[in-house]
């Protein structure tokens, strides 16, 4: 039995709640765009009701206090069916038993859950990294990424945070959404149509006058700061996945 | 004439010699400006031989009075020089910063004129970004030996860590290379900041607000293999330094020969000492976070280490008394030192092992080197007596695999910023 939730942690979290209700612990939670629609599956939508998705977030609340949700929260932002589905039933037998312990990592669903996490929060803490913001004419500092996880979320208020006296938007091409933040507030924001239908559109934005010179700058001290004597691509890439140079002004 | 990008290509080339890019261990939180240097330290590239970059390093200058035979800025060295202005330090960290290029900046400078004379423009840079710029991102100051006290302390007010390198590991060599500096030129600033940093300490528990200073404490730097030292030596004089100044890091960096004109020196070609220098760095770490006392892995009668295997591993195979070490039943002292086993593994393995005894396909997938480890160590069900018998077999299987693939195990156990120096537990 397919669950499909609306893509939200709130949605998620109903799930769970849904699945208690109506006995279904074998349900498998997803979201309509990940499934086959060519495959004969049995499925219900669930729907998202905020009192339901209180009531689980207070009874974990009690069971593992903010620590364990917040491991929860990042196990659902790996942003995949097979993450989904185990945190589920972690929550599902945190309800039904007594004893189960997150610290517990003989078990191989609870070591999958920690691993799945430092996967996420690896990419949290590189994405941290890389981003790069380009100045337009606006003076607003933009940033494309595309994570692998949906780190977004978790990397905002660090960047609130560090750049709060400049304007700035993070903006993830693969899940077409981003966070703008304007001096005040943040909020979050989504493709508008003509950003979807040209993508070449959104780069079109004019710069900042010296945003090319910085830009040349960064690449010229990027190649002075190796030593050629220690050459190590293959830490290199380690470090900097390929993935990644896309938007990563030195590399390109 | 050349332009600002000349200058900024010159200026980061001579300063790229210094390894240390820690951005880690400051304390500034963002009060109304740019920037904060509170977590635990960012890379935000790698250059292409495998080294974090965190800070915009740079010098001020590459001029220099002083003639050290290992520096590429030596006064006799036929190099292009240049020199920035305050003004452009502050406005390309500035830059640097607001794009997410960077976590801070490390300035360091040849000394030009006089000691006094450079630390002042070091120290009007710093002043300049935390006053008039409001950033509290991470500023790493080169120390300059010889300036005077009063510029040093006024520094420590607005940079997050402080460094003046050793260089060379021990006095005699350093005499022999550069006869114009002493092991106690570096001392003495090294010691007024530190005494600074203990007074306030002290003035903390009844003052309740006392300035930040230097709050990420000071490194300092050694070059291996310019002139003749053991690890023994180096390491003996690392861990003085650790102790006596409180270090909060000792860099070793592989020399790399730039001085065709001395004969002193490695010939210009030779290939930095890369694998001794991360042996290095992995004793540094086993004495500083293993346990490990300086005697059991250098001593007199073993004054260097093996560069084909760790020095935790070689340190197991001498000691064949101590295994296997039960993770069911032994501290978490004993099972960190287990080679291929590290802290965050044996963390887990503590923790785990209240639900019930481990077996070996459990304690596999907690992130160990299985395949170093299962030599030294005995789960609940090992085969028990296969153990350490063997001690030379031991090494001859461990030595012989090609190591690479444990690296991804081992660099977990490393903070980010720090792990391109350290694979191999
Ligand atoms: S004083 Fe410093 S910059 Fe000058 S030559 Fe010696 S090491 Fe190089």
């Amino acid at each position: 039995m397919y669950y499909i939730f609306d893509g939200t942690y709130a949605g998620y979290i109903c799930c769970v709640f849904e699945a208690f209700s109506r006995k279904e612990i074998d349900a498998r939670p997803t979201r309509l765009d990940l499934i086959q629609t060519t495959l004969f599956f049995e499925s219900r939508s669930i729907e998202t009701h905020p009192e339901r998705f209180q009531r689980v977030f207070q009874a974990m609340e009690k069971k593992i206090g903010h620590a364990g949700m917040k491991l929860f929260y990042q196990n659902f932002l790996a942003d995949e069916e097979k993450a989904w589905l185990n945190g589920f039933q972690l929550l599902i037998k945190l309800f039904q038993s007594e004893t189960l312990d997150l610290k517990n990592y003989g078990d191989p669903q609870i070591l999958q859950f920690h691993q799945t996490i430092k996967k996420v929060n690896r990419e949290r803490h590189r994405m941290k990294a890389f981003v790069r913001f380009m100045k337009d004419a606006n003076e607003l500092y933009t940033a494309i990424i595309e994570p692998d996880f949906n780190v977004l979320p978790l990397i905002i208020d660090f960047f609130r945070n560090r750049y709060a006296d400049q304007p700035w938007l993070i903006y993830d091409i693969r899940r077409q959404y981003g966070y703008h933040y304007n001096l005040k507030e943040m909020q979050e924001v989504f493709s508008t149509a003509e950003m979807l239908t040209d993508e070449s559109q959104s780069l079109q934005v004019s710069l900042d006058l010296k945003e090319e010179e910085y830009q040349i700058l960064w690449k010229k001290y990027f190649k002075s700061t190796n030593i050629e004597q220690r050459k190590n691509l293959k830490l290199h890439i380690r470090h900097v996945p390929q993935r990644y140079w896309k938007y990563l002004t030195e590399k390109t | 004439m050349f332009d600002f990008g000349d200058k900024l290509q010159i200026l980061a080339d001579a300063a790229k010699y210094d390894v240390s890019c820690s951005s880690s261990g400051g304390k500034r939180k963002n009060i109304g400006g740019i920037g904060d240097s509170s977590s635990s330290g960012i890379c935000h590239t790698y250059t292409e031989d495998g080294r974090c970059v965190s800070l915009l390093k740079i010098l001020m200058t590459n001029y220099c009075i002083f003639d050290c035979a290992f520096c590429v800025s030596r006064k006799s060295n036929d190099v292009q020089r240049a020199a920035f202005s305050v003004k452009e330090v502050v406005e390309l960290t500035m830059n640097f910063y607001r794009r997410n290029y960077i976590e801070g900046l490390f300035l360091s400078s040849g000394i030009f004129k006089s000691a006094d004379y450079t630390m002042e423009r070091l120290m009007l840079v710093v002043k300049k970004l935390r006053t008039e710029e409001k950033f509290h991102g991470y500023i790493h100051l080169k120390a300059i030996p010889g300036a005077s006290e009063a510029l040093l302390k006024e520094a420590g007010l607005y940079v997050d860590r402080m460094s003046v390198n050793l260089e060379i590991p021990t006095e005699e060599g350093l005499k022999l290379v550069a006869p114009e500096k002493d092991h106690q030129s570096v001392r003495e600033p090294l010691q007024t900041i530190k005494t600074e940093i203990m007074a306030l300490k002290e003035e903390k528990k009844t003052i309740k607000k006392v300035p930040l200073f230097v709050p990420a404490g000071q490194s300092t730097q050694m070059v291996i293999g310019a002139t003749g030292e053991s690890d023994l030596d180096i390491m003996g004089t690392a861990n003085e330094f650790y102790k006596t100044y409180n270090l909060k890091r000792v860099y070793y960096s592989g020399y790399i020969p730039i001085n065709p004109k001395d004969s002193l020196l490695p010939q210009v070609g030779t290939a930095p000492p890369l694998q001794r220098e991360n042996r290095l760095y992995q004793t540094d770490w086993l004495l500083r976070f293993y346990g490990f006392s300086l005697h059991e892995i250098l001593n007199t009668k073993h004054q260097n280490l093996e560069l084909d295997m760790d020095p935790k591993l070689a340190w197991a195979i001498r000691n064949p008394q101590f295994f296997p070490i039960d993770i069911n039943t032994a501290s978490y002292q004993w099972i960190i030192r287990i080679p291929g086993v590290g802290r965050q593994s044996a963390n887990k393995i503590v923790q785990a092992r209240n639900f019930g005894k481990l077996r070996e396909d459990q304690v596999k997938k907690m992130g160990i080197a299985f395949n170093r480890a299962k030599y030294f160590m005995s789960c609940a069900d090992s085969v028990f007596g296969l153990g350490f018998l063997y001690p030379e077999q031991v090494k001859k299987a461990l030595v012989k695999q090609p190591l690479i693939g444990e690296a991804s195990n081992s660099s977990r156990l490393i903070s980010e910023v720090d792990s391109y120096q350290l694979t191999l537990f």
